[in-house]
């Protein structure tokens, strides 16, 4: 067992693994890594699980020290990561010697980083998952839904592959915002104005400063739905709901449930896992897409994960 | 019942039962759950139900949207609620007071009925649990004598306690934790309503149905009530 010990840590320092399944008819939000894509990357470099639990760190403000001799990987943003006085950049695989210490500084490119420890990080499985949810009291070191904290340490039982690796140029991501996040259209579409969808789909949306592990508020103009009002239902992952204020919000991980606002429909994961890594005062435009299209791209997306 | 399919997100179907909340649709939700739950196995990944709808959440590399439309499309020819369907029938016991109910005075005051008459109201009838959400094993029930019903309220509390029982509008519900909240409430139950060490988890499941029983500030405490005033622990 090799262990990492904390060193300094912020609230938004979570354990987080795919998410909590099978209980989300029981009010149990889903929960998992904001930006998937860069936690199965994160573990893809140590021949891990792809939800293998990893470290969510956001914005910055962490800082480990190896007890032993250790292989880790880091992907998603850069936050300014240094192994002892060395920048480190992320999406690789890397060395942290015993007493070497690894900290992450400020926000470079995007707003969350994932580092990952051989086999996955140690933590108790609650209602099936690691991912750690503040507000359900659920998950993380000790199960109980805390952040992870000064002091406390990190094990992981994986053995150390010796190959450190990178990501090719094809593989690795873009965190930069050029092109317009994929929205697949969903039942209540038609019920907004002409207008409003001309708007959602040609205006340039402002992340707002609410933005955290619920949802991201999208500035811009004021969307209008005519429709009847709606009874509460199920909410998927990066659903786009617009309430009375008409200004959009995209639904993210530890969202609500069930709720009652009309949607535009929901992103893509792909297109969530960028907006994840948006920092507030960020552009974005949406761009419609079907469900058959965007489940094709999914799909080959996913295979680039097969490759070894 | 006008059975629709709807798009809303990539990996996700709703599946549209009916257009109103009422009671009778429960039967027909829980029949409909069991046969979408049987139909899609091991690629199911969550199926959400509330009120008139089912959310299927399916496992995008095991099925393409039309594949999964298929297996909704069969899962839900000849439904018909049975006796197996039947949810479970729970009964809370509830100690209304306005040291931890104190809107039971709003509600008297609004619908012109004695306090003790609002209790007997809340705890005759025979509630459906339509949902679960807002926070883990927080069912919503319903339909509330109409004379009881009531708006939330316009600014909600920052901390409401484990156990509280409210009302908003002609639902009921009990918090199982501690949280913020705008329901009026009532009374409090010393019922576990969710515990991860539990079968199942949650104490109601979607489909159930509960009945609220009065006891005295004895039998609350009796059975592991916290009698703690709400004002006191805001």
């Amino acid at each position: 067992m090799s262990r990492l010990t904390i060193e300094a840590s912020t609230p938004l320092c979570l354990l987080q693994d795919a998410g909590r399944f099978g209980v989300r008819h029981l009010g149990v939000t889903q929960g998992g890594a904001a930006d998937w894509r860069s936690m199965s990357w994160a573990n893809w470099l140590l021949g891990n699980g792809l939800d293998a639990p990893v470290i969510e760190i956001t914005l910055g403000g962490f800082t480990v020290v190896a007890e032993d001799d250790c292989v880790l990987a880091l992907a998603g943003a850069d936050l300014g990561a240094r192994v002892d006085d060395e920048p480190l950049a992320p999406w690789r695989s890397f060395r942290l010697n015993k007493g070497q210490r690894l900290q992450f500084t400020q926000p470079l490119l995007g707003a969350r980083a994932y580092l990952a420890a051989p086999g996955g990080f140690d933590a108790p499985k609650v209602l099936g998952s690691s991912s750690t949810v503040v507000r359900e009291e659920l998950g993380g070191l000790d199960g109980m839904g805390h952040a992870l904290s000064k002091g406390a340490s990190l094990n992981y039982s994986g053995n150390s592959v010796m190959l450190l690796r990178k990501l090719t140029a094809d593989q690795r991501p873009d965190l930069k915002l050029d092109t317009p996040l994929d929205l697949v259209l969903g039942a209540q579409i038609g019920e907004f104005s002409g207008q409003s969808l001309f708007d959602a789909f040609n205006s340039v949306w402002n992340v707002d400063s609410r933005a955290d592990r619920m949802g991201i508020r999208l500035l811009g103009p004021a969307l209008q739905y005519q429709g009847k009002p709606m009874i509460s239902e199920g909410i998927p992952l990066g659903a786009v709901q617009v309430p009375p204020d008409g200004q959009p919000i995209v639904l993210l991980n530890d969202r609500q449930t069930i709720g009652g606002y009309p949607r535009l429909g929901a992103l893509t994961p792909l297109a969530l896992a960028r907006l994840a890594q948006c920092l507030p005062g960020a552009q974005v435009r949406l761009r419609p897409v079907v469900q058959e299209v965007a489940h094709r791209e999914q799909v080959e997306y996913l295979r680039l994960f097969l490759n070894h | 019942m006008k059975l629709r399919v709807e798009v809303v997100a990539l990996d996700c179907l709703m599946v549209r039962l009916f257009d109103e909340i009422a009671e009778a649709n429960m039967p027909w939700m829980l029949a409909a759950s069991e046969s979408l739950r049987a139909a899609f196995g091991k690629d199911l990944i969550d199926l959400v139900p509330s009120y008139t709808t089912l959310m299927v959440h399916y496992d995008l590399t095991a099925l393409s949207p039309t594949q999964a439309r298929e297996l909704i499309a069969e899962a839900l020819i000849d439904l018909s609620p049975n006796a197996r369907t039947r949810g479970k029938c729970h009964v809370l016991p509830v100690w209304y007071d306005l040291s931890v109910g104190p809107e039971l005075s709003l509600l008297s005051q609004r619908s012109g009925l004695a306090m003790e008459e609002v209790i007997r109201r809340h705890s005759e009838r025979e509630y459906q649990v339509f949902a679960l959400g807002f926070a883990p094993g927080f069912a919503f029930m319903g339909l509330v004598d109409e004379a009881l019903a009531a708006p939330r309220l316009s600014t909600p509390r920052k901390k409401v306690a484990a156990g509280s029982v409210g009302i908003a509008e002609r639902q009921t519900a009990a918090y199982p934790v501690v949280s913020p909240g705008g329901w009026n409430l009532i009374g409090r139950t010393p019922a576990k309503l969710f515990d991860r060490n539990r079968d199942g988890y949650s104490l109601m499941q979607p489909g159930d149905t509960v009945r609220f029983e009065a006891v005295d500030h004895a039998e609350f405490i009796n059975l592991g009530g916290d009698d703690t005033p709400l004002e006191a622990q805001a």
